[in-house]
């Protein structure tokens, strides 16, 4: 299970890179999407997968029994997704703006005509 | 009640009233200034009360140190609050004249004391994934303040500064992730110990690197720092001068604090490859400010070279030089922040900050190059003002340190600043311009630059004090026991 979720998030991170290297403005948004997720995956994998018991002390007792799993890297992952998911909110508008304003999702048109 | 929260929880307080009030210009501007006042108290009394027991601890909520989420206040932290403090009011301020209607009314003092809490929140947190987000908080808000103009200049610069800004985030989301798994605690004390009973491994090794490289990228430094000068020069005064002043520090701060902290045992190569990154952005940001022909441009690149003095100490690891560095950084958020306060003042009164348009403000405005004439010289590092005490304590350190090369080109760059300096004296303040004109300019567009520069004149006068306070913060940077115990040992020593 290791393994096929290292190579998935392996995969976001490549493809994330190779969108942000092009040249259109909704490819480099993509693919910072991709690129958050990427990271979300590898926070989870790297925190230990395992299919045991939720953290949670069952009533009437004061600890834990068994194998539980990790609580921490879900709390990173979770914080992690709605700080990217506002980020990525706002690149959106942010590349909207300059859509409307240069008419042309080409990154380079930004730069070429002076304001 | 513990202090360490108030310099977080007044920004956040005073935000939020912001959000509420009604949107009238005096009574947010007043609002504003009166947050940023209470914070530098705040800030002032954790460092009044670091400075007499030693590191405060804060732990959230109860929850004791690996488990919970720690504040923690040394002496580096507590003296950039101060710094933090002290900008925020001249930045409330300087909005009082500087800014335009329609940013102002679109929720620009609001942001201001969300940023101010991120910068807070950075420096006090003890936690890596904290540290994480409070840089979230305040890229978010510096974002915000960025791209809140309509011309096409400033949402392109605005574009390249988001996205140059969340790869770096990302990398360090990716550090921390792997850092969980290998180490399994993210708490900074708890890592310094995890860290302390291994030996430099691959592991390890790489981590650091990636570390290095997102802190890098928000620090500016070389070969990182290519969107700052795309970007800074856009934004009005009164933001781009609170990005200048404290929002790169923050990636030094982070650079200096993971690094005595987490991996004092670096190989002597890491070392060498900080001192010779320090180099190179000093060297490659002066040739940079040196062929600019516009104000604020020549200021990013001042500010990207001038980023190098203050990762030197991090090369060398000795205590003056460690000390020199964090003098330098203490010094340099004054005297850039007022610059780029002074580049808005000239551009409302000729529209433009490019060098042609400029000229004669010695003749038409004397009181207001009098006061520039001290953030100038002290940033071209003229005796007696801060900028010399820096620079020499810098260079006596590295020699002492027997790095000869780095104080070599440290006295190089400090030619080529002055030479910068100079040449924009020349251009902005002297040089006759085509037609004079004489728009009236208000006293109180004055005032956050003259508070400033009354700041680096007690720099320059009570260097000594505050150099031996740089000192006796590098001792504590450089016995990381001390943090640790003080962390996880519940709270005082």
């Amino acid at each position: 299970m290791e393994l096929i979720l290292a190579i998935t998030s392996g995969a976001l991170y490549a493809a994330g890179f190779y969108l942000m290297l092009r040249r259109r403005l909704a490819q480099l948004i993509v693919g910072l999407g991709l690129l958050s997720n990427g990271t979300n995956l590898l926070i989870f994998t790297a925190g230990s997968l395992t299919r045991a018991k939720a953290p949670i002390i069952p009533e009437g007792q004061t600890a834990m029994a068994g194998p539980f799993a990790d609580p921490v890297p879900q709390a990173l992952v979770l914080t992690a997704i709605v700080i990217g998911f506002g980020v990525l909110a706002f690149a959106l508008v942010l590349a909207h703006r300059v859509h409307a304003m240069t008419g042309s999702d080409d990154i380079d048109a930004m730069s070429k005509v002076r304001g | 009640m513990n202090l360490l929260i108030l310099p977080i929880a007044i920004p956040l307080f005073t935000a939020v009233v912001l959000l509420l009030a009604p949107v009238k210009a005096g009574l947010q501007r007043w609002i504003g200034l009166a947050g940023s006042l209470a914070m530098t108290a705040s800030a002032v009394l954790v460092f009044v009360e670091t400075q007499r027991h030693g590191i405060l601890v804060l732990q959230a909520g109860g929850w004791p140190a690996p488990f919970g989420i720690t504040l923690v206040a040394d002496l580096l932290a507590a003296m950039l609050l101060v710094a933090t403090g002290v900008v925020g009011i001249a930045i409330t301020a300087s909005a009082f004249t500087g800014l335009d209607p329609l940013r102002e009314s679109s929720g620009y003092h609001g942001l201001i004391q969300v940023l101010l809490m991120g910068v807070s929140g950075a420096f006090l947190t003890g936690d890596l994934f904290n540290l994480y987000v409070w840089f979230e908080v305040m890229l978010v808000s510096s974002f915000v303040l960025m791209a809140m103009h309509r011309t096409r200049e400033q949402i392109a610069a605005a574009f390249k500064y988001v996205t140059l800004n969340l790869i770096a985030s990302s990398l360090f989301l990716t550090a921390l992730g792997l850092l969980y798994g290998g180490a399994g605690t993210l708490n900074m004390a708890d890592l310094a110990t995890v860290f302390q009973q291994r030996e430099m491994g691959p592991y390890e090794l790489i981590l650091a690197m990636m570390l290095f490289t997102a802190f890098g990228i928000k620090a500016a430094l070389f070969p990182l720092f290519f969107w700052l000068p795309a970007s800074y020069h856009t934004p009005p005064a009164a933001v781009s001068a609170v990005f200048a002043g404290l929002l790169t520090k923050v990636g030094v701060y982070a650079l200096i604090r993971v690094f005595t902290l987490l991996f004092p045992h670096a190989p002597p190569e890491f070392h060498a490859l900080v001192l010779a990154q320090a180099a190179c952005t000093m060297v490659v940001g002066l040739i940079g400010a040196l062929t600019q022909r516009d104000f604020r441009k020549v200021l990013s690149f001042n500010l990207v070279g001038h980023l190098g003095y203050t990762t030197i100490g991090l090369g060398l690891m000795t205590r003056t030089a460690l000390a020199a560095s964090m003098f330098y950084m203490f010094h340099h958020i004054f005297v850039i922040t007022n610059l780029y306060l002074i580049g808005g003042i000239f551009l409302r009164l000729r529209r433009t900050t490019s060098f042609p348009a400029l000229g004669s403000i010695l003749r038409d405005y004397p009181y207001a190059a009098a006061l520039s004439m001290i953030p100038v010289f002290s940033l071209a590092g003229v005796p007696p003002l801060s900028g010399f005490v820096g620079k020499l304590a810098l260079v006596r350190a590295t020699f002492g340190a027997g790095a000869w090369w780095s104080g070599g080109i440290i006295l190089a760059v400090g030619i080529l600043t002055m030479v910068s300096m100079a040449r924009l004296w020349d251009e902005s303040f002297w040089k006759p311009s085509a037609e004079p004109d004489k728009s009236p300019m208000s006293r109180v567009m004055l005032i956050p630059i003259a508070g400033l520069a009354a700041v680096t004149l007690f720099i320059s006068i009570a260097a000594e004090p505050i150099f031996e306070l740089t000192l006796s913060a590098s001792e504590q940077l450089l016995n990381p026991q001390i943090y640790v115990n003080a962390v996880l040992q519940g709270g005082r020593p």
